[in-house]
């Protein structure tokens, strides 16, 4: 059994409400962070619990927090990112809607870190729904002196803002989610300068994902220590996993770092193997922007060892033989899906939400659209596989925000490990059209 | 005193050294040097504040980030927006993965941009013509269908056509910062994204004339010129005159003896020194309107600017170049006639290319 952080009392009914939630040892992070240390102290533990921001990139989050610029007489903002548009990626909105007081104690504890004084959760335009579960808990939150002024009696004072997205994947990006935040469209900024020095209104902000904000009750609780000593090397404590596809329980799954991907997908507690009578074909492990992986691949480094559920394992050998854990969507294919058809379903995603504002991303995602669904309907020609490799080497790292990247690495890595099945969809242009041809992915297995 | 004058900075472009004062761009500082070293720029716009970072033209290689941290950086960088550091070193046209994303950055520009030079109206004058002849290669892959928009009037004096609009967004940048209600910006997202008018509103100010001079491409021209003659006929000549409203240094275009458009001045970069206002752009076409101070010097940014494209500058492989070169060696730049003493043309020669002249389809 992995340890349980986030999702220890998400079956405890009533968990949603103030209530249940203080009775299962809620709120004594905030009491404890308020009350007996500093807010260096708390940024002090973050830094030694090793935890990497969930949201993707994996960037040490007490060593954001100490970038953070602290000019006299300038507030300071923290964002909470609950945008999650990634698709396969569905944890944040799991954890609100269940346990929405994690989030908002995460967000009292941080923001008294960051000497933030007026916090904001950024929400999935989306999830209406949402946003009224964790406006209910903020009002019950600040009925029991948890929020608003003077928290406790201690002097401290934080309003907490929830803030519906404008829907759009990119609004995701923290620089286009501050000036969506700001009222703008959401374009991502030019960097420098970064949040940390001119974020939200001009002022020094920290972005953070939903999980990421959740973990520091429990490291506050523990001590960063204690957090340190689970997971695996640099990848420590736990991450939550949306795991979802052709296996037997999709689900939100929280892991310890470091769980053989082996034993994720086929172990009853997690996965629970491949649906009956099928078998792995490939994954995308860290939702649909991180490379694709044949099923040899993903189970095994290159070396031959078991490849493990941690940063580093999963990116052992670049890009080459290896992908990333981003953001936790796992995406698992049998043998019946077609991997030109999927590459086209994801770039016609990126398409769709690439802001335009720099011209690789805006007019290459579209090119690679078009050029996917022409293959994936039989009308491409050999030259075109090339093509795609290249209209994506020249997207990759020449674009303002990561979204070019995102929607080049699907592209580039599918054409990498599955080039026959590209080729096979110029060589039978009839087949490659069937409706329900299963017939069109196996190629690639044998 | 003089001690308190900023630590000049040293950076190398291409092996060229030069010397910057802190908050330098890369892209300031390369074009202090000059000549092919200074990156291409589409959507920087030196005038306009937080212009920049979006089109990707002048992307460079940090091959050291300073003297004190001489790491290279990892990825290739926008130069106009990526502030020099003591000892940086730059690869500009030195390096093949710089000009290899300027190919990446032309093809992806050309994708949904029409190649109608001969009828567009920006033609001679274009910035995207030029990177793309400096930077492109001879033919696109693309086989797609490519974006089409209908023509648009935006108020009295301008019309959109979004077809050739590269969404560098200098005119949002312009409407903004020197208008005082912009309604003009970008809609929709990707490459569905438009410049537009908040429900097809006039754009209707007394500077709103300075986005025609602003744009790169020809998707936003004056209708009071428009398609009236091609610019390599006219001759530009400075002109003045006492504005209440603006500066009242201009250029006029004259073709003949007639002034057919009024642009602001711009400098050798292609960028407006100074934003002039619609009365002098649009309604003072009369040379007694002004005080002539002489003709324009045109520098370095126009493809047809004369002998910029000479046949001996033109590299032996490209044969077909050298072939149009050689046939069309004649074909000098009107504005330069009377300093060069070159004759005029027989009107003859011009008739043969009807479509130049024609009106856009
Ligand atoms: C196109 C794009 C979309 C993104 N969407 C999200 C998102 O929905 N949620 C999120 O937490 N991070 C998202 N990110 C990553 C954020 O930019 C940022 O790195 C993250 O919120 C930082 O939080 P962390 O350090 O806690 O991971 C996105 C990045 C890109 C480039
Ligand atoms: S990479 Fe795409 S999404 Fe990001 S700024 Fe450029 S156009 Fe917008
Ligand atoms: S209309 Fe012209 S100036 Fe405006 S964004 Fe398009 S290309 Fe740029
Ligand atoms: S000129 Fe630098 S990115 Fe456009």
């Amino acid at each position: 059994m992995g340890k349980k952080i986030l999702l220890e009392h998400i079956d405890v009914p009533g968990i949603e409400t103030f209530e249940v939630y203080r009775k299962m040892g809620g709120y004594t992070a905030v009491e404890k962070a308020i009350k007996t240390l500093t807010p260096d102290e708390v940024v002090e533990e973050v830094k030694k619990s090793g935890v990497r921001g969930r949201g993707g990139a994996g960037f040490p989050m007490g060593m954001k927090w100490s970038f953070l610029a602290k000019p006299e007489g300038v507030p300071r903002y923290l964002v909470c990112n609950a945008d999650e548009s990634e698709p396969g990626t569905f944890k944040d909105h799991y954890l609100m809607k269940n346990i929405p007081h994690l989030l908002i104690e995460g967000m009292i504890v941080s923001s008294f870190a960051l000497g933030a004084n007026k916090s904001f959760i950024y929400v999935r335009g989306e999830l209406m729904y949402v946003i009224r579960i964790l406006e209910k808990a903020i009002a019950e939150a600040k009925a029991a002196g948890f929020l608003g002024k003077n928290i406790l009696g201690t002097g401290y004072d934080l309003e907490l803002v929830v803030q519906p997205g404008g829907g759009a994947y990119i609004c995701g990006e923290e620089t286009a989610l501050l000036e969506s935040l700001e009222g703008k469209r959401g374009n991502p900024r030019n960097k420098p300068p970064f949040p940390a020095v001119k974020g939200l209104y001009q002022s020094p902000t920290v972005v953070n994902n939903v999980e990421s904000i959740a973990t520091t009750p429990w490291i506050i609780n523990n001590g960063g220590e204690a957090y340190a000593g689970i997971g695996i090397g640099r990848s420590t404590g736990t991450k939550l996993i949306s795991a979802s596809g052709h296996i037997n329980k999709p689900g939100v799954y929280e892991i310890e770092l470091g769980v053989p991907v082996e034993d994720f997908i086929y172990a009853d507690e997690w996965c629970g193997g491949i649906r009956p009578g099928h078998k792995l074909k490939a994954v995308v492990a860290g939702g649909s922007s991180v490379p694709i992986l044949p099923a040899d691949l993903i189970l095994k480094l290159a070396n031959g060892d078991k490849r493990l559920m941690s940063y580093e394992s999963l990116s052992d050998g670049g890009f080459a033989t290896g992908t990333m854990l981003g953001s936790g969507g796992f995406i698992v294919f049998d043998e019946t899906s077609c991997i030109v058809r999927n590459t086209w379903n994801f770039s016609r995603f990126y398409h769709h939400e690439s802001c335009g504002q720099c011209s690789p991303c805006r007019e290459g995602t579209g090119w690679m659209e078009k050029v996917l669904h022409r293959l994936e309907y039989g009308h491409g020609n050999m030259h075109d596989i090339d093509l795609l490799v290249d209209v994506a080497k020249k997207i990759e790292g020449n674009t303002i925000c990561p979204l070019g990247d995102a929607a080049a690495w699907p592209v580039a890595s599918a054409i990498r490990h599955f080039r026959e099945e590209f080729e096979w969809h110029v060589t039978h242009p009839h087949e490659a059209t069937q409706p329900g041809a299963v017939y069109r992915g196996e190629m690639a297995l044998v | 005193m003089e001690d308190n004058k900023p630590q000049l900075l040293k950076v190398t472009v291409d092996g060229i050294e030069v010397e910057v004062e802190p908050g330098t761009t890369i892209l300031q500082a390369a074009r202090k040097i000059g000549g092919d070293v200074a990156p291409p720029a589409m959507c920087y716009y030196q005038p306009l504040k937080g212009s920049g970072g979006k089109c990707r033209a002048c992307l460079v290689r940090v091959a050291a980030g300073s003297a004190k941290d001489p790491r290279p950086m990892p990825k290739l960088v926008a130069s106009c927006i990526t502030p020099v550091q003591d000892g940086m070193v730059v690869e500009n046209t030195t390096n093949p993965q710089v000009l290899e994303a300027r190919k990446g950055v032309v093809e992806f520009l050309l994708l949904n941009h029409p190649l109608d030079c001969p009828v567009c109206d920006q033609a001679g004058e274009c910035d995207l013509q030029n990177f793309a002849y400096n930077h492109g290669m001879a033919t696109t892959r693309y086989e797609e269908e490519r974006r089409l928009f209908e023509k648009r009037d935006i108020g009295p004096y301008i019309q959109l056509h979004m077809t050739r609009c590269i969404l560098c967004y200098r005119c949002v940048y312009t409407a903004d910062q020197i208008t005082e209600k912009r309604v003009h910006g970008v809609m929709n997202r990707g490459d569905a994204a438009e410049i537009s008018t908040y429900i097809e509103k006039a754009v209707d100010n007394d500077f709103s004339g300075n986005v025609i001079d602003v744009c790169p491409v020809g998707a936003l021209t004056d209708k009071t010129y428009r398609f009236k003659n091609r610019v390599w006929f006219t001759k530009p000549v400075d002109a003045h005159r006492d504005c209440p409203t603006c500066s009242g240094n201009v250029t006029l275009w004259y073709r003949g003896e007639d002034v057919i458009r009024v642009t602001a001045r711009k400098n050798e970069w292609n960028e407006v020194k100074e934003f002039i206002c619609n009365t002098c752009r649009f309604d003072k076409k009369k040379t007694s309107d002004w005080v002539i101070e002489g003709p324009t010097k045109i520098a370095r940014s126009s493809v047809i600017t004369a002998n910029k494209y000479r046949k001996d500058s033109i590299k032996t492989s490209e044969f077909a170049l050298r072939l149009a070169a050689d046939e069309y060696k004649q074909t000098d730049d009107i504005r330069d006639r009377s300093q060069l003493g070159i004759q005029q043309l027989p009107p003859e020669r011009f008739k043969a290319l009807p479509h130049a002249m024609d009106p856009e389809p």
